[in-house]
């Protein structure tokens, strides 16, 4: 593994993106799109304040993952993947660097989401507004991870866009947001425990409601960062250098 | 570049290499030695385990069985990766980016330290002669130019071998026979190359040619050598006579080198 390589890797993989200026836009302003929509359909109630925080964590996780699986699948349709396996760069340097690269673009991402959401839409939340902000870092970063991991068993674009509903979809059902996890049947509730998504909401929730949860959320946060390290390791994990 | 081979040990050794690929045999039993320094030709149909062969000496490929040596070490080992350049059959470039990008990543990722990487991409830009090109994006050229943009990226860091799967497929007479300049120079520098193609006439440039079909080798041998034993005119002939001979014998129910070696 080489730290070199990993951030050449990342580099490179930034300087597609900022080629792609239609891309790049799209990161930036879908998630703040969203979020204003959300503050239009509940104007005038006390909903935006309740929902506002767990969604602003969701969008950017959501994008990311897209994002990130088609990103990679090209890496390995290209034939790019395969050049790359032959040369001295360690799966690692690959896939952290692409962690590095889309982490910064969902940093970017959620730090202008937040922030719109703070103070143009005026999403007011019990905990500190700067706690929201790293949640939803942190959330993203969580997209990035679990696409990097999920693209490894799609052989198509057909088949990564659609493990959104397959793998995404499942966990904002269970995640809390329709029915609080506690009120879930038994083995549901197990499932939503053992699922990233429900932490990432359950810090959301406690910033709304509760102005000294620094610790809880904290730990949510460090079990989202414990995902995102397994998540990317299976990643380069699953790797082969050898195919058939 | 290797400056001073090993003596007596080739630098691609092949011995019983076996590859099934989705159930089916595609190479039952190739062994193959190569020496320093000799610009190979792998020459048969699209088909035939020209691309399986070259990616099990780069070591991507899953093998069944048998030994590939490069460089007197295992295929696709670590100490490897600097050492051996692959031109993937389909271009295999970042196409959203330049080509200066392009081999600029791959000089880095080859072990080029950082200030020497503008001096490397310049030295292969100018062997494939894409100077002109160099900022542009590589998904706006054409066909051509992206295929040598490949191609450059497989020559950064000077690797001491070259398997290059049918690099002057889609180029015109001109380009073509300048890359073959450059494969000769780069052998007579101590280079060994291992270069497919299906375009037969391609054979004259060869030190040595292995006609291959059906995963097997027809022959390994000089162009002269081929068309001595064959008494064809031309490689395509020798192809097309071995290819006969093959079939006779497997007719007249001789043992062909397949039920050899499987």
């Amino acid at each position: 593994m080489s730290p070199r390589l990993m951030l050449v890797t990342a580099g490179r993989v930034l300087r597609q993106v900022r080629h792609d200026r239609r891309t790049l836009a799209l990161l930036i302003v879908v998630p703040c799109v969203l979020m204003g929509l959300l503050a239009w359909i509940y104007a005038d109630t006390p909903v935006f304040d309740s929902i506002g925080a767990p969604l602003l964590g969701m969008f950017p996780f959501l994008v990311m993952f897209l994002v990130t699986s088609i990103a990679t699948l090209r890496e390995r349709q290209s034939g790019t993947l395969e050049r790359l396996l032959t040369l001295p760069l360690a799966k690692a340097d690959l896939v952290g660097g692409y962690a590095i690269a889309f982490g910064a673009l969902a940093t970017v991402q959620a730090l202008v989401a937040g922030t719109f959401a703070v103070y143009a839409l005026g999403l007011d939340v019990a905990g500190q507004d700067w706690l929201l902000i790293v949640v939803a870092v942190v959330d993203a970063l969580l997209g990035t991870a679990l696409g990097l991991f999920l693209s490894a068993f799609a052989a198509t674009e057909f088949q990564a866009v659609q493990f959104l509903p397959a793998f995404v979809l499942p966990q904002f059902l269970l995640c809390g947001l329709l029915v609080p996890r506690d009120r879930l049947p038994d083995v549901l509730h197990w499932a939503s425990d053992v699922l990233p998504l429900s932490y990432a909401v359950d810090a959301m929730r406690t910033i709304t409601v509760d102005a000294s949860a620094g610790a809880d959320v904290a730990k949510d946060v460090g079990i989202i960062l414990g995902f995102v390290l397994v998540l990317v390791g299976l990643g380069a994990a699953t790797l082969r250098r050898r195919t058939d | 570049m290797l400056k001073n081979p090993p003596v007596g040990q080739p630098a691609i050794r092949v011995e019983g290499l076996r590859v099934v690929r989705g159930g089916r045999t595609v190479i039952p039993g190739l062994s193959l030695e190569v020496p320093h320094g000799q610009v190979v030709g792998l020459l048969g149909p699209s088909g035939c385990g020209k691309s399986t062969l070259m990616r099990s000496i780069v070591g991507v490929q899953k093998v069944a069985g048998g030994v590939v040596e490069v460089l007197g070490l295992p295929a696709g080992t670590e100490p490897l990766r600097h050492r051996i350049g692959y031109l993937t059959q389909a271009p295999s470039v970042y196409t959203d980016l330049t080509v200066r990008e392009n081999l600029a990543y791959f000089a880095a990722v080859v072990g080029t330290p950082r200030s020497g990487i503008a001096h490397e991409v310049a030295r292969v830009v100018e062997m494939v002669d894409l100077g002109s090109h160099v900022d542009a994006s590589v998904g706006a050229l054409s066909g051509g130019q992206l295929s040598r943009v490949s191609l450059a990226a497989a020559l950064v860091g000077a690797p001491d071998v070259l398997v290059l799967d049918e690099p002057t497929v889609g180029l015109d007479p001109v380009l073509r026979r300048d890359l073959w300049v450059i494969f000769r120079r780069l052998a007579a520098d101590g280079a060994t190359l291992l270069v497919s193609s299906h375009v037969m006439d391609e054979a004259v440039r060869c030190d040595r040619l292995l006609l291959m079909r059906e995963g097997e080798f027809l022959a390994d041998d000089t162009l002269s050598g081929v068309l001595a034993s064959t008494g064809a005119a031309d490689a395509e002939q020798a192809f097309l006579a071995l290819v006969d001979q093959a079939r006779d014998r497997a007719a007249a129910g001789g043992t062909t080198t397949s039920e050899v070696s499987s």
